[in-house]
């Protein structure tokens, strides 16, 4: 059954888009959250942390609601671009990007805060500049913590089915991840093909976890 | 803070305490996604009339109920969008096959969103113009079957498959039409009535297998004799009149 495969890879795909975007996003708002003192930031850290609350239905009524054709963006984006996001795989992205986000926005935010300024402080006095200093001191000290909630974020963005399958639909070969081809198996009773799916799932996060243990560096390194 | 805690904790008994087994009466019926609307009305008809009984409606594409039921979900009453699922349902030994009936009759139709251009016919779908077609899962859903099989008959399901947007049920055809996400969609004439001031109904597709709806108590029922008195409800009098202004024709 090698229809089982292209499931897969298109959940490998939004998950691996989604982590992309979050990692980019997460260490944008996470580093300036950490380091901006304004008013407001704490309203602020809540509305983004609101994902990992709200069920993923609500976020999906949510955004057939802003993204879909007669919703303010998607509106907007049909008129002047012809694009649709609902029941595309770039619907399915936005939506796995969404609901992963805070994962990796919560522990970039702390793993900013828990960097000694002290260090930061003597790069600048050696002369560094910001981004430098951002790069070569900041970055590589907050790495370990940013790292381990990518890594959540890809698993959840794996996952994910509530959100998606509101805005993705199940198109086979489209839009039809990994859970959305479990749960239709399911509910077509082919038990088969639901064997068959959740073993990969499995293998899959096996897998995924292993490396995760490979990559992360030992604790007493860090 | 202490006593925020203890607050917090009794609060949590409290909404624990809410999650009790159903009542002993109690009546869990799964019916297809089609039924929502005219079957709540019914139930009220049947509270009314049996002292004591409470209907508890588990809504879904007859396909998924089937699944729950094979896997050994409570459920006391099942009512199908279609034979063909119902025939699984016997075959797998699942209901009292005595008290088996078919009580309604629905027909098949093209639905556009309201305002939106109107194809002249079926065939017109594969114009550039309609990009999206919403249709149930064949694999689950009988408006699905229905469709595929209408389609297939006309030679159009080969060429407007990479248009078909697969919907979990009836009802969700009938959402992603009502909100514009898709072009057209195929749902029964029931389900279009509930939501004419969004959806234009385009035309009525002929079909081959008429649309039919049968009812059966489940065997493992815990409540057999109110399972029997609610499928004998559903045929009578006054469910049908019910069913009728619904828009559903008779078997």
């Amino acid at each position: 059954m090698e229809h089982a495969w292209i499931p897969l890879s298109l959940s490998l795909k939004v998950a691996g888009w989604a982590t992309l975007l979050d990692l980019l996003l997460g260490i944008a708002i996470g580093f300036a959250l950490a380091r901006l003192k304004f008013p407001g930031r704490d309203l602020i850290d809540a509305m983004l942390t609101l994902p990992m609350v709200m069920p993923p239905t609500v976020l999906g009524y949510y955004l057939l609601v802003l993204i879909g054709r007669k919703g303010p963006i998607g509106a907007w984006l049909y008129e002047h671009f012809g694009i649709q996001l609902i029941f595309t795989l770039t619907g399915a992205i936005i939506a796995a990007t969404i609901v992963a986000f805070p994962l990796v926005f919560k522990s970039a935010r702390t793993a900013f805060e828990s960097v000694d300024p002290q260090l930061e402080k003597a790069a600048r006095v050696l002369g560094s500049s910001e981004l430098a200093v951002f790069f070569r001191v900041t970055l590589p000290l907050a790495w370990r913590g940013i790292l381990a909630g990518v890594l959540l974020a890809f698993a959840r963005a794996l996952g994910e089915f509530g959100a998606t399958l509101m805005v993705a639909g199940s198109i086979p070969g489209r839009t039809q991840t990994l859970s959305i081809a479990v749960y239709e198996a399911v509910q077509a009773g082919q038990d088969d093909t639901a064997n068959l799916l959740v073993i990969i799932v499995s293998i899959t996060c096996v897998v995924v976890l292993v490396t995760v243990g490979r990559l992360s560096p030992p604790r007493t390194a860090g | 803070m202490r006593r925020l805690s203890a607050r917090l904790f009794a609060s949590l008994l409290f909404v624990l305490a809410g999650i009790a087994p159903a009542h002993a009466e109690d009546l869990i019926v799964s019916a297809a996604a089609s039924l929502t609307d005219a079957f709540k009305e019914i139930a009220t008809g049947f509270e009314a009339a049996h002292a004591g009984a409470k209907i508890q409606f588990n809504f879904a594409a007859s396909g998924t109920l089937l699944q729950q039921i094979a896997k050994g979900a409570p459920v006391d009453v099942f009512a199908s969008a279609d034979l063909a699922t119902m025939d699984r349902a016997q075959s797998q030994g699942l209901i009292v096959v005595a008290e088996r009936r078919n009580f309604a009759a629905n027909t098949l139709v093209l639905i556009v969103p309201k305002g939106s251009a109107r194809p002249a016919a079926i065939g017109d779908l594969a114009q550039p113009a309609y990009k999206r077609v919403a249709v149930g899962n064949p694999a689950s859903v009988p408006v699905g079957r229905y469709t595929q099989a209408a389609l297939t008959k006309a030679g159009l399901w080969g060429p407007l498959e990479p248009k078909l947007i697969n919907a979990q049920s009836v009802r969700q055809v009938l959402d992603y039409v009502a909100r514009s996400e898709v072009e057209a969609g195929f749902v029964y004439s029931t389900d279009a009535a509930i939501m004419k001031d969004k959806v234009d109904v385009v035309l009525t597709v002929p079909l081959e297998e008429p649309v039919t709806y049968p009812i059966a108590p489940i065997a493992a029922s815990t409540h057999s004799a109110m399972a029997k008195a609610f499928v004998d409800w559903v045929s009578g009098a006054q469910a049908q009149a019910v069913l009728a202004r619904y828009g559903f024709s008779k078997p």
